[in-house]
């Protein structure tokens, strides 16, 4: 199974891309453990998790091509 | 030239059948506030004008800066130096003589930020840091105004609309539903360390103004229930739903009590320290049964303490040991220097908000030397 994830606002400055596809992850959980140990950076930031375009406020099972944003906040004006 | 009649200078819109003359008279009845008169501001407040919105309040205490030229459209460089909101209210009364602008040139604070946002029907966010976004959320919420969210970095912008809802059976979202906690100071950039493109807070602020003439006319679909980021360099459209969230910080205030009394500088980690008791103060305490006094340094850190009663729990075990205590408990905190007892008095307030938490100011050593002083002078 395949996922695309999708890196919003300076989540980029740590991945240094916007857009990653992974395979063969079962939640998001799973997900953010994985991201936190590709890119440690990670872990400081605080972040909101969308998967295909609705927010989620807990653990929830990823399935084949599901598209997970990841959105900071920032506060400019 | 002031027009002949009260809808001529709104005429092109007027044609809009969707709007008309009743649209045009309900923006002419509404009352909106601006917060912040930089990017977003300065962006809006034109479109806002000139849409003909009955009565606009502008809050900002900055004075205009050169660097701000690159963006805030409003200000010209004879500007320089003078108040952003004067300058703003002349510039938009000239622009447009027929609407009530009100100057509100002050920061806005947990004090008279509620005393402010109730005059208004609409609040614009296009402030520039967290503790205000937060505040004005709050505010809003406990007010039950509507809150147009904008916010923008580098070559990306957000847009939403917080406690309005323009569909049935769902219920309103806020900036804690989708941000329950804010992040830490150091690990977000603001616009004067990684940049804004001039374009962006011009495009977000009218994207901005377009969901608050929607919401005062009722025509179209706001984004209420969601939020939409643009990225300028990609020109990608996103836009995510958000759901009530179940799990959102219950560290929010509640009533217009908590609010006023609610540091939101501390809250957004702008101010370190918080409800610190000095050691002139601590020594009534101490033999008060009242207070639960905790030292949340290790076990072996000296010196030891004799001299007061106090349980011992470090920092590492504090949040596991949260649940033993109750809202009921009134707790003095105290470490070596009191840092890590504020640390600690974070933790537990964000588990229990209710608590009422101090921490001693200086910690262990400065309360060792007062009580050393003491013994001299006596």
């Amino acid at each position: 199974m395949e996922i695309i994830v999708l890196f919003f606002g300076h989540l980029t400055d740590i991945t240094g891309e916007s857009k990653l596809k992974i395979w063969d992850t079962k939640d998001t959980n799973e997900l953010i453990n994985l991201m936190s140990k590709k890119y440690p950076g990670i872990n400081d930031m605080k972040y909101s998790i969308a998967i295909n375009k609705v927010i989620i406020h807990e653990n929830c099972i990823l399935k084949d091509a599901d598209v997970v944003a990841l959105l900071p906040a920032f506060s400019g004006g | 030239m002031v027009s002949k009649n009260k809808y001529e200078r709104y005429l092109r819109q007027i044609k809009l059948k969707e709007l008309g003359t009743s649209g045009q008279d309900k923006l002419m009845k509404s009352k909106v506030l601006m917060i912040g008169a930089g990017g977003l501001g300065c962006a809006a407040l034109p479109y806002l004008a000139a849409a003909g919105i009955g009565q606009i309040g502008i809050v900002d205490f900055d004075i205009v800066e050169l660097s701000n030229l690159q963006r805030q459209t409003l200000y010209s460089i004879e500007d320089v130096g003078k108040s952003k909101t004067l300058v703003a209210v002349q510039k938009l009364k000239r622009f447009n003589p027929e609407i009530q602008i009100d100057s509100h040139q002050l920061k806005l604070e947990s004090h008279n930020a509620l005393k402010i946002i109730c005059n208004y029907d609409i609040v614009i966010d296009g402030s520039d840091n967290f503790s205000t976004r937060y505040m004005v959320n709050d505010a809003c919420t406990l007010l039950n105004k509507p809150l147009v969210y904008g916010s923008v970095l580098r070559f990306e912008g957000q847009v939403s609309v917080f406690n309005y809802c323009d569909q049935q059976g769902k219920s309103p979202v806020d900036y804690r539903d989708l941000f329950p906690a804010p992040p830490s100071a150091e690990s977000v950039p603001d616009c004067a360390e990684a940049g804004v493109l001039g374009v962006l807070p011009g495009i977000i602020g009218a994207l901005q103004v377009n969901e608050c003439i929607k919401i005062i006319t009722g025509i179209g679909q706001t984004l209420c229930n969601s939020i939409l980021t643009y990225n300028c360099l990609s020109n990608q459209f996103y836009e995510f739903s958000i759901q009530p969230n179940k799990n959102k910080s219950q560290s929010a205030p509640s009533t217009e009590h908590e609010f006023v009394n609610f540091n939101y500088n501390w809250f957004c980690g702008t101010e370190f320290y918080q409800n610190e008791i000095a050691v002139e103060d601590f020594k009534s305490y101490i033999n008060n049964k009242k207070f639960k006094i905790i030292d949340v340094r290790e076990k072996e850190e000296l010196p030891l303490i004799t001299e007061f009663p106090h349980e011992q729990l470090s920092l590492k075990k504090i949040e596991e040991w949260s649940q033993n205590f109750s809202k009921e408990d009134t707790i003095i905190l105290f470490c070596k220097s009191g840092k890590r007892s504020q640390t600690a008095l974070r933790i537990l307030t964000d588990k229990i908000p209710e608590m009422k938490l101090y921490s001693l100011k200086g910690g262990i050593e400065a309360w060792k030397n007062y009580s050393l002083q003491n013994e001299n002078v006596e």
